[in-house]
């Protein structure tokens, strides 16, 4: 049901992959804000806070409530996931792992909704680009796997002691190790150049795969409805317009349908892989 | 596809939603679960102890009417040997008391026919002087014939 507007293909597509941006700063590429995104993440943060809080604040131990049913499913469900994973005694994992799983999947979730939609309503407020699943935007997802990252630094450099030095230590002398000194003091050159990957690898791999399956994801979408792009609704009762538009109907469906497993997995993957991180800043290695 | 600012909003934003989530969603709503678990584990416990209690509660009412009955028949044997043994006095008592009476009646009976017999001999005496003294029409001194009067009343 695309509309018709612009020229080619081509243009359709590059048009829904550009956010609508703020600059802060004049002329700074950096200082800029994706407005879009920024307004989507926290709505969504906003909602999810919203209906989680709503239920916390009237939640008894007596006979549950259908919602509170619901969302104790899935903290029940979360918490043991992380008591599986993660071994350390700090509070603050369970709630990450609960916040990162409900907001990526309602973030990746803004997928579902018809990708023409939301930037058709914005045209008719004035806003002429717009992308509306957040994370489809590579800043969102590594705004979350470097935040990730930073409680990970916190907790290795404070649970393993010395403080930072106890971390410092670890990344000279592992995964390679050895009893004497002037074996280990040279395989600390591959232990530090591997650490480095390895902490580097950590958090952009963690942003990469999000923002990689829900862009792809939003690009098969765009594709499905570039379809009819070059139908209007006066082609609806058209053959070939019928048919196309029956086609991508079926497309969407099917697309979407599968898609409800991606943005649940996905969302569920990085709640996972953030939990492990934090379980192996906990651990100190000295059991070797 | 450049990377800026919004990065940076986005970590923000994960801190602040991490921090709410830890103080005001995670612990309710984990707190009420772990609570009624406890209710309803404490609820089975004291659902298997009021069952064990219950089946102890019948033994011993078991015992208790099993020790009634046992009392319920003694006590009967009991009162059935006092009943037989009250009747068995009254029986006894009642006989004694008509041998008694019937012994006084006896002694009463003698008596009033001694008594009788006096009488009867008084006046036969009285009318056998009468007929004497008619019969002499003489005064016959009571006084001198005493022991013939005497000897003719043991006579009668």
């Amino acid at each position: 049901m695309a509309s018709g507007e612009g020229g080619g293909a081509g243009d359709y597509i590059s048009h829904h992959l550009i956010n609508h941006t703020t600059e802060l700063v004049e002329g700074n590429s950096f200082w800029t804000i994706n407005t879009d995104s920024v307004f989507y993440t926290i709505l969504l943060a906003v909602l999810y806070l919203w209906f989680f809080r709503r239920v916390a604040k009237k939640a008894s131990a007596g006979v549950p409530s259908k919602t509170q049913n619901f969302l104790e499913m899935i903290i029940g469900f979360i918490d043991t996931q992380v008591k599986d994973i993660f071994h350390g005694t700090s509070k603050i994992v369970a709630p990450l792992a609960l916040s990162i799983f409900i907001w990526v999947f309602l973030m990746n979730f803004m997928d579902l909704i018809p990708v023409d939609l939301l930037p058709w309503l914005g045209t008719l407020v004035g806003i002429h680009y717009m992308k509306v699943v957040p994370s489809t935007d590579l800043n969102i997802t590594f705004g979350m796997s470097f935040g990730v990252m930073l409680i990970v630094f916190y907790y290795s450099f404070t649970v393993k002691k010395p403080f930072v030095l106890g971390y410092l230590k670890e990344f000279a002398t592992h995964p390679f190790e050895s009893p004497n000194l002037l074996v280990q003091s040279i395989l600390a050159i591959p232990n530090i150049f591997l650490n480095i990957v390895e902490t580097i690898a950590k958090p952009v791999s963690l942003g990469l795969r999000l923002f990689g399956n829900m862009y792809a994801g939003e690009l098969i979408f765009i594709l499905i409805a570039v379809l009819t792009l070059n139908y209007g609704w006066s082609d609806a009762f058209s053959f070939s317009g019928a048919t196309m538009g029956f086609v991508q109907f079926l497309l969407a469906l099917a697309w979407a349908l599968f898609h409800i497993l991606i943005i649940t997995l996905q969302a569920y993957i990085f709640m996972m892989l953030s939990v492990v991180y934090l379980n192996m800043s906990h651990e100190t290695h000295d059991s070797h | 596809m450049n990377i800026n600012a919004t990065l940076i909003i986005q970590a923000l934003v994960f801190f602040v939603v991490i921090v709410i989530t830890m103080k005001y969603i995670w612990p309710q709503i984990l707190g009420a679960m772990e609570e009624r678990e406890k209710k309803i584990a404490d609820g089975l416990a004291a659902g298997d102890r009021a069952e064990k209690e219950l089946n102890q509660a019948k033994a011993k009412v078991e015992t208790l009417i099993v020790e009634a009955k046992e009392q319920a028949s003694h006590i009967k044997d009991q009162a059935t040997q006092m009943a037989t043994k009250i009747k068995d006095q009254a029986k006894s008592d009642a006989l004694a008391e008509k041998e008694r009476q019937l012994t006084a009646a006896k002694v009463e009976i003698e008596q009033e026919t001694n008594r009788a017999k006096e009488a009867l001999r008084q006046q036969v005496s009285a009318l056998a002087i009468a007929g004497t003294e008619r019969l002499i029409s003489k005064e016959v001194d009571a006084k001198k014939h005493a022991d013939l009067l005497d000897d003719l009343i043991k006579e009668i």
